[in-house]
């Protein structure tokens, strides 16, 4: 008793300065900070030893350099005598195209996938259920070997063609399609879109409020159709038809070795392109059918009821109750699932498609620049997945439900 | 006033009258799933066609145009002009090197007992109601590498070879496969639980280190952490220090899949409720004491699911160390593509199928066996 009296009398009894949780964790956190510092250090002068070793200059004057290398696919004019910086660019934007033009077609697919899932039809349902684990369960690059190596090696050869409507052809070249030629005088169909796309938000904020206020309805839809298609038809045509396709020029007769098609007209998708992004189209589309399921799913049924009893028809109930609330829940996933497929894109080395990765590695392989072709390559996909995640987390916000 | 009334009783029950024939059986279940209105039956029979126009030629392929024996190339070459099927007789030829890689014949008995090790330590740990889990935990998870790595690679003690070494560059197929595999999981696993403490951690450094860590490898695609640990490590480590070319790998599969792993635990941790974390401190727990006597024993247990779905991701992944110029099960049969002996038409859709097949079996059993842990665990948690 008489060492309580002491202590009350004093200042409060503390625990030695070892258990004190708040000094601990100071200590845990300045012994974290002292070994990534060590860490680093460690790294950084074994680096610059090993660069010394090895001769190579680090630094970016690499860029400047001529890169000396072809690359088969190319959205911006790149020639062999273009520098290495230009190199690197051409295969970040052959990624953007891969990872765009793939986005585009696993949600076309996932979507119609899992919305089969969800079919009463047994047949329907069993195609989808065995599509998405049958895809899901093979790894992606073993797929794209498949697309590359054993089916659009099987198609015709250069001097043959498989024709789809007379507008598509594929051969072992890949696939040649129209072009089309923008003339002087095009632009303004462009500035046409852009009028409309624009008009028809107006239209339809302002049909959004009129409804709220008279409870009148607007035909939104079909006047942005209109506007969106309408506009730019009606400018090519007043502004004397500036575009045209440009149709691939199939030689059949001459001598054996000028047959085929014309090199330089008509559009053409090399058939790494192909492989790459059918591939990735249909694994990523096996996850994006899951995630519509869960989605659509997890909308209570009771919402369907109650949508019914209120008077909606089976279409508007689908279009204003189940999929706004269903997108809640598949936005998020489904924005991981696209930085997903555009990671996954990378997978181009292995069939030597000209992505970022893979002219990335012939410039390594060139220079011996290790450090800064790898800095480029984690800082374009970091930048990507946070501008990603900046999204999801803005998004998630808008939709986040308010709760009483 | 007596009336009488006349009025019959039935004393036993009229015999139930079957259902009609249109909705029971076959046929009822016919209607009512594949022909219930004009729609349906338009897609069922859409439906029909499409799964036959795939699974028609699959079957030809894999089954009736298939050769099953043979000792070349000559026995799979198509007849008289005809499409040639599945040459089997080259897998068969070839499985050895798609199981063991190069790996010396005489010393094939090693790898056969760590996949024997390996299968019988892990199936009593998946069964969830076999008995002595936390030994059985501890002999899979910590023994079980040690042995399996003396095995793999070989022991010497002093001048006495006890088991001869082999490099791991004749090392190959599906033992490389799972070596990666297994070893990333199981590696990653307390990297992945430390780092999932981390993010959750009110230590603001030890937080921000945690998720720039994480943020970092899930932000990069696989093939480039690939290529770093096999182009960069090397230039991070002192002049002489030279790292064998699978531990390389091994050291970016783990990093890499550690920050997978994190998010995994992460969500296990968040799922605990705070009353847990609250009663273990007032029975005056610390830290550590409380995590591993009462929060990560329930947590984990909650991202078993979780991580049997990391490991199916990571069990595809291993197939980019091909690109790295390793010889995975994939890696495998692509190099023996190049093999004149076997080399015909259908050779590359064999392989393909055989690695597809393979690939398939492991990663939908363990799809399955997730699913199965999540109903079994998620029990009375159901909304």
């Amino acid at each position: 008793m008489s060492v309580m009296e002491q202590d009350s009398a004093g200042a409060p009894a503390r625990a030695s300065l070892v258990n004190d949780p708040k000094v601990r964790g100071l200590f845990y956190q300045a012994l974290l900070i002292a070994a990534l510092v060590f860490f680093g250090y460690f790294i950084v002068t074994n680096t610059v030893a090993n660069l010394e070793r090895q001769n190579i200059a680090s630094g970016w004057g690499f860029v400047e350099n001529t890169a000396g290398f072809g690359i088969i696919q190319s959205l911006v004019p790149y020639a062999e005598t273009s520098t290495y910086g230009q190199a690197i660019f051409v295969g970040f934007l052959n990624t953007l195209m891969v990872a765009v033009v793939g986005i585009f077609f696993a949600t076309i697919i996932g979507f119609v996938v899992g919305i089969a899932r969800l079919s009463n039809n047994w047949v329907i349902n069993q195609i989808a259920y065995w599509y998405v684990e049958l895809v899901r369960n093979v790894p992606l690059l073993l797929q794209i070997f498949f697309w590359y190596f054993a089916v659009l090696r099987a198609v015709p050869g250069k001097r043959e063609k498989w024709s789809l409507f007379d507008t598509f052809h594929l051969n072992i070249a890949g696939l040649r399609m129209p072009k089309p030629i923008w003339e002087d005088g095009s632009g303004f169909i462009g500035i046409a879109l852009i009028i409309g796309i624009v008009a028809s938000v107006v239209v339809s904020r302002w049909a959004r409020k009129r409804q709220d206020e008279t409870g009148q309805q607007f035909p939104v839809f079909w006047t942005a159709l209109g506007l969106i298609i309408g506009l730019p038809v009606i400018t090519y045509f007043v502004t004397g038809m500036p575009m045209y396709l440009e149709h691939p020029n199939f030689v059949e007769t001459g001598p054996i070795l000028r047959r085929g098609f014309e090199l330089g007209v008509g559009f053409n998708l090399i058939p790494e392109f192909l492989a790459l992004t059918t591939a990735l189209a249909i694994y990523t589309a096996a996850f994006i059918a899951e995630i519509v399921r869960a989605g659509i799913q997890a909308v209570s049924h009771g919402q369907t009821e109650a949508s019914h009893a209120l008077g909606l028809r089976n279409g508007p109930t689908l279009r204003l109750v189940v999929i706004p609330q269903a997108m809640r829940v598949i936005i998020p996933p489904l924005t991981s699932q696209y930085l997903n497929l555009t990671k996954n894109s990378s997978l181009a080395v292995a069939i030597a498609f000209p992505d970022l990765v893979s002219v990335g590695g012939t410039v390594l392989n060139q220079t011996g620049q290790a450090i800064e072709i790898i800095a480029i390559w984690m800082a374009v996909y970091l930048s990507l997945s946070l501008i990603t995640s900046a999204f999801m987390n803005w998004y998630n916000q808008r939709m986040a439900l308010v709760e009483r | 006033m007596s009336k009488t009334e006349v009025f019959q009783v039935r004393t036993e029950e009229a015999p139930l009258l079957p259902a009609p024939i249109s909705t029971t059986g076959v046929i009822g279940w016919m209607r009512q799933n594949l022909f219930s209105s004009i729609g349906n039956t338009i897609l069922t029979v859409i439906g029909i066609l499409l799964a036959y126009s795939m699974l028609a030629p699959f079957i030809q392929f894999a089954f009736i145009d298939a050769v099953w024996t043979g000792d070349n190339r000559e026995a799979c070459l198509p007849q008289d002009g005809g499409h040639s099927g599945a040459c089997w007789a080259y897998v068969e030829a070839y499985f050895p090197q798609f199981i063991y890689g190069r790996y010396p014949v005489e010393e094939r008995y090693r790898v056969d007992i760590v996949y024997a090790l390996f299968a019988l330590l892990l199936v009593p740990l998946a069964i969830p109601s076999a008995p002595f889990k936390k030994i059985n935990a501890i002999l899979f998870l910590v023994v079980f590498p040690i042995i399996a790595y003396f095995l793999l690679t070989g022991l010497v003690i002093g001048d006495n070879v006890i088991l001869p070494i082999v490099e791991t560059a004749v090392w190959g197929g599906l033992l490389v496969t799972l070596v990666i595999a297994v070893t990333g999981i199981v590696a990653s696993l307390p990297l992945g639980v430390a780092l999932a403490l981390g993010r959750r951690s009110k230590m603001p450094i030890i937080k921000l280190v945690s998720i720039i860590f994480i943020e970092f490898w899930r932000g990069v695609p696989l093939i480039t952490v690939l290529f770093m640990s096999s182009v960069m490590l090397p230039l991070f480590l002192p002049e002489g220090v030279t790292f064998d070319k699978l531990l390389r790998v091994l050291i970016g599969v783990t990093l890499f899949s550690a920050a997978y792993m994190a998010e995994v635990v992460r969500g296990g941790l968040q799922a605990i409720p705070k009353g847990q974390y609250e009663g273990a401190m007032a029975l005056g727990l610390r830290f550590w004491p409380m995590m591993y006597l009462i929060i990560l024993p329930q947590a984990l247990k909650l991202v078993i699911p979780g991580i049997v779905n990391t490991f199916i991701g990571l069990f595809k992944d291993t197939t980019l160390v091909l690109i790295v110029g390793m010889f995975d099960l994939l890696g495998q049969i692509q190099s023996s593509f190049t093999d004149p002996t076997w080399s015909t038409p259908s050779q590359g859709h064999t392989g393909y199928l055989f690695a597809a097949i393979i690939f398939f079996v492991f990663c939908f059993g363990m799809s399955r066996y997730s699913i199965y842990m999540e109903k079994k665990l998620h029990t009375g948690h159901k909304r």
